[in-house]
């Protein structure tokens, strides 16, 4: 790789303002592909979900899916966007492998929702606007895997497997419209939009959006300008950039390395970039001259689209809370600082925590155990929270048990412990392990009474007025049984014991 | 037993009705057909493909329904020959193209579908100009087809095979594809009747694309009769085409049983005259008016000006879509490959198989097509054509406010010697002079035999045109027509041809 010079972010703040549009495909979670009735089931075999429409084949004619033209209304909608009263797709001809038809069936000039909005929510709390130009529909390619080179991309590969399960799979693409004036922000503001806009899909419902399995993909298009100007730098795409905290160090690394390009007298080259997790880096793609001609032209083999205003406001109605608002009101409602509430929100524990409390538990206790135990567990096993085998339901079950004091804190983990290693609910948990708090007020005495005689030194410290002192036969006790008792009742019954006050 | 020779000049009425009624089986229909092309088809070439069995197989299924007492379709064992444009699980589908050599569609076309469940019985695959190009037939990978009224001419084209089956009584029925004439001409250089319905009318699922908005399938037969009850069986809405017509068929064999034009306003255009015109032509034209007129129409001269500016609009439309539907044919997937050596990249491949796969005149619609579609060049070429398109629909409402049909010349010439404009694009273009603008509009319109110009004794063909989803008018119109003309002559024109 070659070794690329960066001026210091600083220093590229201080003469140039960074200007960005951002682009980002979402696979719609519809149970049929865009045009045909084949599944958009995911790591399925080779090929096996496909039929003569999404290969291609000749005679073969697409239909529009009606919840894939649904699902971009209600991300229309929410994105606070016009819906086009009557649409058209495109076609965009370009050849590749991997795409059947060597065109893609998408929209150009009659985007079904244009003009919006999305406002963000900044780590200090500030709200910054990002002015969305369009979203409109298409359809995914398949999948190339270029075989026999060294770094899996075309170049030195010997051969290419071409899988077109994932062609024809619906497709929304958001585009933004330059976004300006966020200044040395503009990583940050890259991060909270696509955050949010996430967060947005999942809560409409049309998508999982799940970065990592490739559902929500961002393309980062950036240029600077000089202080002072107008007029936009030639800017580059960097493509693919697929998890939060890449995009925010995309724009970083392209902001610096525009910089650098600018102060010695270069000049940006209009190119696509790709993006390297291990560094954060790019590197040079395709360069992009204006002559790349897609030839567009309206898709003869469809009818337009015309979503009849009753339909579009029917579907407003039915819009769910925005994510942002829903956090404020969470936040207030679990009466946590921003802080904590951006923790949890990064950790992806908002809906897990508000699932726990619709299970019973209160919400202080869902918090702990998702953000505590659990959370450290995701750490450690590399997962994340909801990919854990553990339900809400069943840590509103644990915090039951705690509350009601047949467990402890620390018997409680251990309950989680035994749920996450499939050893069944936690009740099953319980019941195998044997982790009930000892309660038995006899079994419970003698055990103390065997911890004053063995530690009779301490004991006298205790009686002599050092209360403090009782921790260590609290330990005692609780070490004799195995945890199972309740540390607070068995410090209660010491001091009774040795005739002190607590 | 009924002998082939009167077997095959059978009307596919009269052959759903014998095999209804048992005086004739399926397979003596089906095998007459076959003796019949083993007879004359190596000097016609109007097949590419000929299913023997699957045929026999078929009408072995329906003598079997029949003695099983089982309801029969309208065209149950009626032999068909099918273009080869239409996906068929069990032949192969080339669309006349070096390209598709060989391959063997995974799935049924909706119109073979429903010929299937009909009951009608599938001879085989016609000879066509590739990809629906052209208006010979000359321009098929496979060779050309002659025209049974003379085998040294042209039986038109695209659909030349179908057309030349049915006038060689190879086949009672046919089906063809109209993109800018491909049904219609070829039905009136071989004194036949072919019928491109309205757009939207008959599935283009399953049929390979040529121009998506202007391609549409039709029935093609010796009688007006025979079209309308195939035009019944291939109609209607299929849920797997969006630009289908949710309707039912309109009422075309009631229509064809019913022919009158008494009290009807008939349309006469002033653009569909003129220089290019044959004399013969002219003159059976202007007979077949004089007729209509004892017939009980009114003639009414119409002036619709954007119909001097279809055939340029037409030739940046089609081969703008043709351009972007033939993208497909890359050798990755199906069809022809050539020269993967495992030296060559992807590109260097599909580029040698095009250049072997696809004949001149499909190189020279989508170059033309890929020009058109440049950016820069859109709107002057693309957009300007779309205009002209919305001009032509307009003048065609317009008429439509005056008249029920329009009649016209279907071709400017009979049928033209084998080679005589195969280098010269623009004469060939011209066949379509008359039948491009109900493309363009995506109405109806009719051919049907209307005599023999004097100068050199071949057939005319006279062209209805109905407004959209008024086919059911061609019907009545053309049975009156036909009615008439058989009347006058004693017989049905296809007697006059040669027997081969």
């Amino acid at each position: 790789m070659t070794v690329i010079d960066l001026e210091s972010y600083e220093d590229a703040l201080a003469t140039y303002d960074p200007v960005m549009g951002l682009e980002v495909h979402v696979e719609l979670g519809t149970k049929t592909k865009m045009f045909c009735g084949c599944s958009t089931e995911l790591k399925q075999d080779a090929n096996s979900q496909t039929c003569p429409v999404c290969l291609g084949l000749p005679g073969a004619l697409p239909v529009v899916n009606e919840i894939g033209v649904e699902s971009a209304i209600k991300i229309g909608l929410a994105l606070n966007c016009e819906i086009a009263e009557w649409c058209r797709f495109a076609r965009k001809n370009y050849f590749y492998p991997d795409m059947p038809k060597n065109f893609q069936t998408s929209q150009y000039d009659e985007p079904i929702a244009f003009n919006g909005y999305l406002d963000v929510q900044l780590e200090d709390g500030e709200i910054f606007r990002v002015q969305i130009e369009r979203a409109h529909m298409e359809e995914d390619t398949g999948k190339s895997t270029h075989v026999g080179g060294a770094t899996g991309r075309i170049h030195g590969a010997s051969h290419s497997l071409l899988d077109y399960n994932r062609a024809g799979i619906p497709l929304i693409e958001i585009v933004t419209k330059p976004i300006e004036g966020a200044g040395a922000r503009a990583p940050e503001v890259a991060k909270a939009y696509v955050a949010e806009l996430r967060e947005l899909i999942k809560a409409l419902g049309v998508s999982e959006a799940r970065m990592e399995m490739g559902q929500m993909r961002c393309d980062v298009n950036l240029s600077l300008r000089p202080h002072g100007t107008e007029k936009f730098g030639t800017r580059s795409e960097t493509k693919n950039v697929n998890s939060l905290r890449s995009v925010e160090r995309a724009a970083r690394f392209e902001i610096q390395r525009h910089a650098a390009v600018l102060n010695s007298g270069g000049t940006i080259v209009q190119e696509t970039r790709h993006f390297h997790e291990e560094d954060g880096s790019t590197t040079a793609g395709r360069i992009k001259d204006n002559a790349e001609d897609y030839r567009y032209f309206p898709e003869p083999d469809l009818v337009p689209v015309a979503p009849s205003r009753d339909w579009a406001e029917e579907l407003r109605k039915g819009l769910p809370e925005l994510p942002r608002l829903r956090r404020k009101r969470l936040k207030e409602e679990w009466g946590v600082n921003e802080h904590d509430m951006q923790s949890i929100l990064n950790a992806g524990a908002v809906d897990l925590i508000v699932a726990t409390t619709d299970a019973g538990a209160p919400s202080d206790q869902a918090r702990k155990w998702w953000m505590g135990e659990l959370a450290r567990n995701a750490n450690e096993t590399g997962r994340s929270l909801d990919e854990l085998p553990v339900t809400p339901a069943q840590v509103a079950r644990v915090a039951e048990l705690v509350a009601s004091g047949d467990l402890n804190d620390k018997l409680a983990r251990q309950v989680l412990e035994g749920v996450l290693a499939g050893e069944g609910d936690p009740d099953t948990v319980v019941e195998k392990r044997g982790l009930k708090v000892v309660s038995d007020e006899g079994a419970l005495g003698t055990a103390v009474d065997e911890a004053i005689a063995a530690n009779a030194a301490i004991a006298d410290k205790i009686r002599g007025g050092k209360v403090a002192a009782a921790g260590a036969l609290v330990g005692a006790v609780m070490k004799a049984t195995r945890g199972q008792a309740d540390a607070a009742r068995v410090r209660e019954l010491i001091l009774e014991k040795l005739g002190v006050e607590g | 037993m009924t002998d082939i020779s009167t077997i095959i000049k059978l009307t596919a009425a009269q052959i759903a009705a014998k095999i209804a009624s048992g005086e004739l089986t399926a397979v003596e229909v089906t095998e007459a057909h076959l003796a019949r092309i083993d007879a004359i088809d190596e000097k016609v070439h109007a097949f590419l493909h000929i299913d023997r069995e699957g045929a026999l197989a078929q009408a072995r299924a329906v003598d079997a329904k029949r003695e099983a007492g089982e309801k029969l379709g309208p065209l149950a064992g009626v032999p068909l020959a099918l273009k080869d444009i239409f996906t068929t699980q069990d032949m192969p589908t080339t669309v006349g193209s070096k390209i598709l050599e060989g391959w063997v569609p995974p799935y049924d076309a909706t119109l073979t579908k429903k010929l299937k469940a009909a009951d009608v019985v599938i001879l085989g695959k016609t000879n066509m100009d590739e990809f629906a190009m052209g208006s010979s037939t000359e321009n098929s990978a496979y060779g050309p087809t002659g025209n049974p009224w003379d085998l040294t001419r042209i039986p038109g084209g695209s659909g030349g095979g179908s057309s030349a089956a049915l006038a060689s009584f190879e086949a009672p029925l046919a089906i063809g594809t109209d993109t800018g004439g491909s049904i219609r001409q070829p039905a009136a250089v071989t004194g036949t009747v072919g019928v491109k319905p309205t757009y939207g009318g008959v599935s283009r699922y399953g049929m390979v694309a040529f121009s998506s908005s202007l391609d549409q399938g039709g029935p093609c037969a010796r009688t007006v009769l025979d079209a309308a009850l195939l035009h019944e069986v291939i109609g209607g809405h299929d849920p797997l085409d969006s630009t289908s017509i949710d309707a039912p068929v309109p009422p075309v064999v009631e229509a064809a049983r019913n022919g009158s034009v008494q009290g009807m306003r008939v349309g006469v255009v002033k653009q569909f005259s003129g220089e290019g015109y044959q004399a013969g032509v002219v003159q059976r034209f202007n007979e077949s008016v004089e007729l209509l007129k004892s017939l009980g129409a009114t003639i009414v001269e119409l002036d619709c000006p954007s119909f001097d500016l279809a055939l340029s609009a037409y030739y940046l439309i089609a081969p703008s879509e043709c351009s972007s539907n033939l993208a497909r044919f890359d050798a990755m997937r199906y069809g022809l490959r050539v020269g993967d050596d495992g030296t060559r990249s992807a590109e260097d491949v599909t580029a040698l198989t095009r250049e072997a796969g696809f004949g001149d005149e499909v190189k020279r619609r989508i170059i033309l097509g890929t020009y058109a579609l440049s950016s820069g060049y859109y709107d002057a070429y693309y957009g300007s054509a779309q205009k002209v398109r919305t001009l032509i629909t307009q003048d065609f409402e317009k008429a439509f406010e005056q008249v029920d049909v329009i009649v016209s010349p279907t071709t400017p010439t009979t049928a033209f010697p084998i080679g005589e404009r195969a280098d010269d694009p623009m004469a060939m273009y011209l066949a379509d002079l008359c039948t491009i603008p109900t493309n363009l509009a995506g109405n109806s319109a009719m051919s049907l035999p209307c005599g023999l110009a004097p100068e050199d004794g071949l057939p005319v063909g006279l062209q209805i045109i109905a407004p959209a989803m008024k086919d059911d008018r061609l019907y009545k119109v053309g049975a009156a027509v036909e009615a008439a003309f058989v009347e006058k002559w004693g017989h049905p024109l296809l007697e006059e041809a040669p027997s081969l």
